[in-house]
């Protein structure tokens, strides 16, 4: 079994705390979502912290990118409430989509653009001040200038997945939705995108939950995971613990649990 | 917050619409064969029906009084189709790029989007139509533009129905995905026979006759035709077209933030495909 660190156990007990005054960053509550005869997401609720990293987890067709999509105000819900930021979604969704933003493997930037193009746009819908200065500082960070005037299309799958990154970063988000954000990348990049996201989190105080099949990733980013099972919530804790709950070493080894429908050793009744 | 983002998302902002604007102009500059397309077919078009008009004109004393009326019809269709082809592919290249996923999770409102393709279609006309007028003048003689203040009114009433038919269209791929997508091409073609482009509205059976006076293009096509023929501005027929015209806008725009509702209930906006 992995040590509990504690800094990460403290800031996933913060992610669990009840906040104070409303101020979660994500608030969702007995949420479904019916395609047709198809339960997508079936009345799950969840409380995410400011300043948290939580990962939602579940194999295909587990409901996460629908549920992502409910909370970002892209799908409507059959039925349940969202509140992001205070807002609550959809209806108030443009009081507060200037202080989010998303990246998607279901969604790409326009090809022909160059890189440069692409995020001025982005950042004149999302009204960035000084956008110049942010572009270079995106470029800088996330290690884009050598491509900046290339065209989208002609960049190479992890290149995409940078730029695709800087856009989600354009306007300083107190909320990022990711959805598989390394996906594509190889092993040396996605563990420099995992740190560019850690320190983003640290120095803004910002809130991420993505959606990933690494759990490599998930294990190391998160301070707290859900993982869904065919619309459900399965589980809902800290790594550390989830790990602990169902006596494995990895994450992987618990999911394969969860979607195999082993039966967990020593887990507590009633959260399966 | 953030203080990099300069003011809450409130109204409707031009900077977003600009923004819009901005990324369909780049598209266009990167892409010779786009900018060809906007000046091909128009071209081609006012050879053919030129070269129609003059046989015509030489063989029938009614058309050669009746100067430009077909080349004039020409160039007000096209204004016509190519006005809501401007609106719809500016749409379209969101879908072909996969991008609209991140406009709608952007602050931009579908009002701004709506009216930065707008914008657009009145560029990429311009970039097709006028060359098309220079060439009507050029080789056959016909001044467009000595039309004078009554092509505002036509102008005016044949790009609010194209926007129109643009928004339903777009809303209508908005909610089927690209599988839709046929319908942009086509849709516009469902009006020109009861628009009467090129002949009169008696000319079809009465109870027809009622049916395309709903078409606010059957009025400025008529109004052109008494302005050519009998050097008469009919302002009457401006002025119930504008109308016709408000009400369809008006319409829809409503199915179409309709259609977006029923796409994000249908889970659509982040798919896009077929």
């Amino acid at each position: 079994m992995q040590q509990v660190d504690t800094g990460r156990e403290r800031a996933a007990n913060d992610a669990f705390t009840t906040d104070q005054g409303g101020s979660a960053a994500i608030d969702v509550a007995h949420l479904v979502k019916v395609y047709k005869t198809t339960r997508a997401v079936d009345d799950i609720s969840f409380r995410i912290t400011r300043g948290s990293i939580t990962g939602l987890l579940g194999g295909n067709g587990a409901g996460k990118t629908t549920t992502i999509a409910m909370i970002m105000g892209l799908v409507l819900p059959t039925s349940g409430t969202v509140h992001v930021l205070g807002a609550k979604i959809p209806e108030q969704r443009y009081d507060v989509l200037g202080r989010m933003n998303f990246e998607s493997p279901y969604v790409d930037m326009p090809m022909r653009l160059t890189v440069r193009q692409n995020l001025t746009i982005f950042g004149r819908l999302y009204a960035v001040k000084h956008l110049r200065e942010r572009i270079d500082r995106l470029a800088e960070d996330l290690d884009l200038k050598d491509f900046l005037d290339r065209a989208n299309g002609k960049l190479s799958a992890g290149q995409k997945t940078r730029v695709a990154l800087a856009k989600a970063l354009i306007n300083e988000p107190d909320l990022l939705l990711l959805d598989e954000p390394t996906a594509s990348l190889d092993p040396d990049t996605a563990d420099w995108v995992r740190q560019h996201l850690e320190t983003y989190r640290k120095t803004h105080n910002a809130t991420i939950l993505l959606a990933s099949h690494n759990m490599l990733e998930v294990e190391r980013l998160c301070d707290r995971v859900i993982i869904m099972k065919r619309g459900k919530i399965e589980d809902d804790d800290s790594p550390e613990r989830i790990m602990a709950r169902y006596n494995r070493d990895t994450l992987e080894e618990v999911f394969l649990d969860v979607a195999r429908g082993r039966v967990r050793e020593g887990a507590p009744e009633g959260t399966s | 917050m953030s203080d990099i983002v300069s003011h809450p998302h409130s109204g409707i902002s031009l900077q977003r619409i600009n923004a819009m604007v901005l990324r369909y102009w780049y598209l266009l500059m990167s892409s010779w064969p786009r900018l060809l397309e906007l000046v091909y077919w128009p071209a081609l078009q006012i050879i053919t029906w030129g070269f129609l008009q003059n046989y015509i004109s030489q063989a029938s004393g009614f058309f050669a009084k009746a100067g430009g009326t077909l080349i004039g019809a020409v160039i007000l269709w096209d204004i016509l189709f190519r006005g809501q082809l401007g609106f719809s592919i500016s749409f379209l290249e969101e879908m072909w790029a996969r991008n609209l996923g991140n406009l709608m999770m952007s602050p931009l409102k579908p009002i701004e989007f709506l009216l930065s393709l707008m914008i657009m279609s009145i560029i990429r006309l311009a970039i097709g139509v006028i060359p098309m007028t220079l060439m009507a003048l050029f080789f056959f003689g016909f001044n467009f533009y000595a039309i004078g203040l009554p092509l505002i009114a036509f102008f005016c009433n044949l790009i609010f129905t194209s926007w129109s038919v643009g928004v339903f269209a777009s809303g209508l791929v908005l909610r089927n995905g690209l599988g839709a997508e046929s319908i942009v091409w086509t849709l516009m073609f469902a009006v020109m026979p009861l628009a009467c482009i090129y002949y009169p509205v008696e000319v079809l059976p009465t109870w027809l006759q009622h049916v395309a006076w709903t078409l606010p293009p059957t009025y400025v096509f008529e109004g052109m035709r008494s302005l050519l023929i009998d050097h008469v501005f009919r302002a009457d027929l401006m002025a119930w077209a504008l109308v016709i015209n408000a009400m369809l806008f008006a319409a829809s725009f409503a199915i179409f933030l309709a259609l977006l509702q029923s796409a994000k209930r249908n889970g659509s906006l982040l798919s896009g495909g077929e």
